[in-house]
């Protein structure tokens, strides 16, 4: 099971309190999680990654373990604590403007 | 009983404003959406509580809202705008070739007759259509193909399709606008589209006549008289008598003729409104005040109507989607500010009087006659 923590704009749009919990078959990856949420939750489906490229979005970003993971492979694989659940999975809606 | 719903689009949300025929009274519904933008929201002519969104935020992208009850809900639906085939280039502010790239939908026009067919004019500016009451959406490339296409360069604001109108009396004939490229006009139903730019006259490009290249900010049509168009230009309001093969210039006595909206009364084709500002450089109405202007003639004549909007202090503007009429006997007149305040006038401008001041920027105002 994996924890994802939303921004409140997305928590809203896919009508969740808190965390989502996600069962993710086979490796443990960004893309996996990312899959298996849009799958879940559909009207979030192109609001963090482009729906044909699946490139993240310029404003989106993804933390974990006090660690920034935007620029990772999206193949590569999560933390042990996050596989675990011991640890979430952040899409942050970066901080810019002014 | 007849009444009105305003559709008001924000900075930070949309809001749902309705009274009935008297006007006066108002429940003010919302934020719908908060802290999104909302560029556009629209009713179905052919089913009213069938309503479109566009919801969009420079972080989670695009999103478009449906609602089957008159705004109470929403339902997100498809947001997948993908240019047809190769998407090409356009010009870059540095004159470089730029890929076409999807933004956001400024407009959305529903189909007069069909509550599941909607238009969405979008920024890099394409104009796409779903069939399917907005699950799907397909571009109609003919209009971005155009062969002047690749010299298309963006406004200030971003290469934006923020003008559809459909004309009621040949479903085969539509226009659009787009800033800055013009105005552009089709025969067959989207498939295939020309400009119609001839008579503009635009210091700021180098060519002041050229095919393409015009800033246009917003056309206006009565349904009864289609063949008659009214434009706000950059600089300039314009007028067409033959659907857009020619335009002249009707700014007649304005004080100035810089402005973003244009709209023509329910009832009387040659009535015409404009929310003159300052300069291109000062986006606020002049010296402080807050003027409708009002042509009865159809152009050249104009009239200030002040009565209840401010006349001091006033430094707001209209965005170009932000007036709109309905059509009551007594045609009602709507005005939405970047202050964040939406004026009615139930008497078609001679009035007005506010129904909210403290909105977030209003993008766009759309009226809803309601039976």
């Amino acid at each position: 099971m994996i924890r994802v923590v939303l921004p409140a704009h997305l928590r809203a749009l896919a009508h969740v309190n808190g965390e989502v919990r996600l069962d993710v078959d086979g490796p443990a990856t960004q893309r996996a999680v990312l899959d298996v949420l849009e799958a879940r939750y559909p009207m979030l489906v192109g609001t963090m990654r482009d729906q044909s490229t699946k490139q993240r979005r310029p404003f989106v970003r993804f933390y974990a373990c006090q660690e920034d993971l935007s620029h990772e492979p999206p193949d590569d694989p999560l933390p042990d604590a996050v596989a675990k659940g011991t640890e979430p999975y952040l899409v942050i809606g970066a901080m810019a403007g002014g | 009983m007849t009444g009105v719903r305003v559709l008001v689009g924000t900075r930070k949300g949309a809001f749902v404003l309705t009274s009935d025929g008297a006007r006066e009274r108002w429940d003010v519904d919302g934020p719908h959406f908060p802290g999104w933008e909302i560029y556009h929201v629209a009713g179905s002519p052919a089913e009213p509580d069938r309503l479109y969104a566009s919801q969009s935020s420079g972080w989670f992208g695009q999103l478009i809202q449906r609602s089957d009850d008159g705004g109470k809900t929403w339902e997100p639906m498809g947001n997948q705008f993908t240019y047809d085939g190769e998407p090409g280039t356009h010009q870059w502010y540095d004159g470089t070739p730029h890929p076409w790239e999807f933004a956001r939908v400024w407009h959305l026009e529903p189909s007069p007759g069909d509550p599941d067919t909607v238009y969405a004019g979008v920024e890099d500016a394409a104009l796409f259509r779903s069939t399917d009451g907005a699950q799907t959406w397909q571009e109609l490339p003919g209009l971005r193909t155009h062969g002047s296409g690749p010299s298309w360069q963006p406004g200030a604001g971003g290469m934006c399709l923020h003008t559809i109108l459909l004309d009621l009396s040949d479903p085969a004939r539509m226009y659009a606008a787009i800033s800055a490229a013009g105005a552009f006009r089709s025969d067959d139903a989207g498939t295939t589209w020309r400009p119609i730019n001839r008579g503009l006259q635009s210091e700021g490009i180098p060519d002041p006549d050229a095919e393409v290249g015009h800033c246009v900010h917003r056309i206006a049509m009565h349904p009864s008289r289609p063949e008659v168009l009214f434009m706000q230009k950059h600089w300039d309001v314009m007028r067409s008598d033959d659907a857009g093969e020619s335009w002249h210039e009707i700014s007649g006595n304005l004080p100035t003729d810089f402005g973003f909206p244009i709209a023509v009364h329910a009832h009387e084709p040659d009535t015409v409104y404009v929310v003159p500002i300052t300069s291109d450089s000062h986006h606020f109405v002049m010296d402080g005040k807050l003027r409708v202007y009002r042509s009865r003639t159809g152009g050249n004549e104009w009239e200030a109507l002040t009565s209840g909007l401010p006349q001091q202090d006033c430094y707001v503007n209209v965005l170009r989607d932000a007036m709109a009429v309905d059509s009551l006997d007594s045609c009602g007149l709507y005005v939405g500010t970047t202050g964040g305040q939406v004026y009615a006038s139930p008497d078609a401008g001679d009035s007005w009087a506010p129904i909210v001041r403290d909105l977030p920027a209003v993008l766009s105002v759309e009226v809803q006659t309601l039976s």
